[in-house]
């Protein structure tokens, strides 16, 4: 210790302790309640109904016929907000974010003023193809996707945006097309921003509820993944399975953290 | 044969306007100082930048014709380029790399590769085929960026700055390297530098580029003896005065006069190096002696001599020894007379 004086000197002002101690408060103390009421005996016979077992293997389907469909349209996405200077693109990038902003449940009756019987689409896939995604497993994707692709999007534009584009040039003088490029160049050099994207969105998916149940519904084993499912159990007063799937997507939600945390906390 | 462009681009604060001939297996620099437009002339010659008029051929075919409306894109031209900072696709292999431009062309993976792993012999760095860019020293990274740009074959190489992004320790093993491989290279060969050591061991002509236009060329020897502008004489390190010769007595400056070696008529460059300078108190004697009075401007180490920045009617670098600064008492603001015997003063016609 020398004699200088520090700027701060250690001491908290009140007006800002109190107020910090009551915001982490209300953001920790929901989980320690929740593993406070856990049913740790028999946490391993509901882990293992059927009922979850169900949700959970409908859950991690649907979350990843999302994450998939995400990235196939996502990516492209990305690439024309972050590479070309087509007119309008400020105005696509605020569309396809909003979703990050929008109530999912105003998705879900988006959704179906599109895709429902009588929607805009929705009408003419039933009588021209044959297809009704209302209130079926692939209506969950769907939902999810709307959910989640925001996520994937921003975060490979956002990777796009910070490499080289002489990359690019190097490539068109050795011969390579612009989708050559894209493939073999620009794709690997972004990859860990992909899979950053694909893991927020996978994990958005997951725990994707307003929007599936709109649009969805909740049927067993259709479109009640595990969100929906603890919903349904808490409402039933089956309050320790309600507690059981909570922790289940606590710990998925902090497995995703922890493998996402040396790409955002520290480097 | 060989390339044969006219370029203008307008860029605003640029405007580029080059005339440009490089002969097959002919290694030009392209030598001037940042901003001149050297880098936006490559772009052109590459096809990424479309110039605003202007005609491209390159072995006899046209690239890039404005006035006809012909343009060529980059992929189909058939000229390569080694960028600054070598630019390896980070995310595959030394050996990928090399063999990119091949798979590109549609060549099957194992033939693409059996070919770029020759290259890699070629350049000494068969066992790095394996590695990620990252793991490449500079010097090492060149190469593979030269022998992938060269695995296809290009009628025309393209050099930015090739020796920029390495340190100065490796600088003169890598300069050995480049020549050597580029001498058994039978297209036409440009490289870009600000760096005149640079354009003298590699380039076999030197196109000096200033503001957009070609100011001087010549081969490398032409230009350190006879440069034409004061940013080339500062360069090869050449003082250098423009007057108006007539016989043995030129003209110069603020109604200087400077005695010749040979007889000269017209408009004359005039160059003579630092070191030939002398500096003294007083006005020294003797017939063949230019002596001129200056004011010291500056004062700065060179080597084991010291430069002598002083201005006067004739505008005069002096590289001294630090005895003579000493003895002379030498600082900004002290004036002193400046001579040079007229044998070291080379007269060339503007």
């Amino acid at each position: 210790m020398t004699g200088h004086r520090r700027r701060t000197d250690g001491r908290v002002p009140v007006a800002l302790l109190v107020p910090s101690v009551l915001g982490v408060a209300v953001l920790v103390l929901p989980m320690v309640g929740l593993l406070l009421r856990a049913p740790w005996r028999r946490l391993p016979d509901i882990l293992s109904s059927d009922a979850v077992l169900t949700a959970l293997r409908l859950s991690l389907t649907t979350a990843t016929a999302a994450t998939a469909l995400s990235l196939v349209c996502g990516v492209p996405v990305a690439w024309l907000l972050a590479r070309t200077r087509m007119p309008g693109r400020s105005l696509l990038r605020g569309v396809v974010t909003v979703p990050l902003v929008l109530p999912p449940v105003i998705g879900g009756i988006a959704l179906l003023m599109v895709f429902g019987r009588r929607g805009v689409l929705g009408g003419w896939l039933d009588e021209a193809l044959g297809v009704s995604l209302p209130f079926t497993t692939a209506g969950v994707v769907l939902a999810q996707a709307f959910v989640a692709m925001p996520f994937l999007i921003v975060s490979v534009e956002g990777a796009l945006r910070t490499t080289d584009r002489r990359y690019d040039d190097v490539a068109a003088t050795l011969g390579a097309s612009a989708w050559t490029t894209f493939r073999r160049v620009t794709l690997p050099s972004v990859a860990p921003g992909v899979l950053a994207g694909a893991v927020l969105c996978w994990a958005r998916a997951l725990g994707e509820f307003g929007a599936t149940v709109t649009f969805a519904g909740s049927f067993p084993g259709t479109t009640r993944t595990l969100p929906l499912q603890a919903y349904v159990a808490i409402g039933s007063g089956d309050t320790d399975t309600a507690i059981v799937l909570s922790l289940l997507m606590i710990a998925v939600s902090v497995a995703v953290l922890v493998a996402m945390r040396r790409r955002w906390v520290g480097a | 044969m060989g390339l044969a462009a006219r370029v203008e681009v307008d860029r605003g604060e640029l405007r580029l306007q080059v005339d440009l001939e490089v002969g097959a297996g002919e290694v030009v620099a392209l030598l001037g100082p940042n901003g001149a437009g050297k880098s936006t002339l490559l772009d052109v010659l590459a096809g990424l930048l479309p110039p605003d008029a202007g005609r491209i051929a390159l072995d006899g075919t046209v690239l890039d014709d404005v006035a006809h409306g012909r343009r060529t894109a980059a992929r189909h031209r058939g000229v390569g380029l080694v960028a600054q900072d070598y630019l390896l696709f980070p995310g595959l292999t030394v050996l990928e790399n090399v063999a990119f431009g091949l798979r590109a062309r549609g060549e099957t993976r194992r033939c693409a590769r059996e070919h770029a792993r020759q290259w890699l012999h070629r350049m000494d760095l068969g066992e790095h085929e394996r590695r990620r860019p990252g793991e490449l020293s500079g010097g090492q990274a060149q190469r593979v960026a030269l022998a992938r740009a060269l695995i296809v074959e290009p009628r025309l190489l393209l050099l930015d700055e090739p020796l920029a992004a390495l340190d100065a320790g490796t600088r003169p093993i890598v300069r050995a390297q480049l020549r050597r491989h580029l001498a058994g290279y039978e297209g036409c060969t440009v490289i870009v530098t600000h760096d005149p050591l640079e354009a003298m061991v590699l380039g076999e002509r030197i196109v000096v580029v200033e503001r957009g236009q070609v100011v001087q060329q010549g081969a490398p020897d032409e230009v350190a003896r006879r440069p034409r502008t004061d940013y080339v004489a500062r360069l090869v390190g050449l003082n250098l005065l423009r007057g108006t010769a007539r016989g043995r007595v030129a003209e110069v400056g603020d109604r200087a006069e400077v005695t010749l070696a040979h007889d000269a008529h017209g408009p004359v460059h005039i160059a003579f190096p630092p070191v030939a300078v002398v500096l003294s108190p007083e006005r020294p004697q003797g017939s063949a002696r230019n002596a001129w009075p200056v004011t010291v401007r500056d004062l700065e180490a060179h080597g084991d001599l010291v430069r002598v920045t002083a201005d006067g009617p004739v505008p005069v670098l002096a590289d001294v020894t630090p005895l003579a600064v000493a003895d002379l008492g030498l600082a900004p603001g002290v004036r002193a007379w400046a001579s040079v015997k007229a044998g070291e003063i080379s007269a060339y016609p503007a």
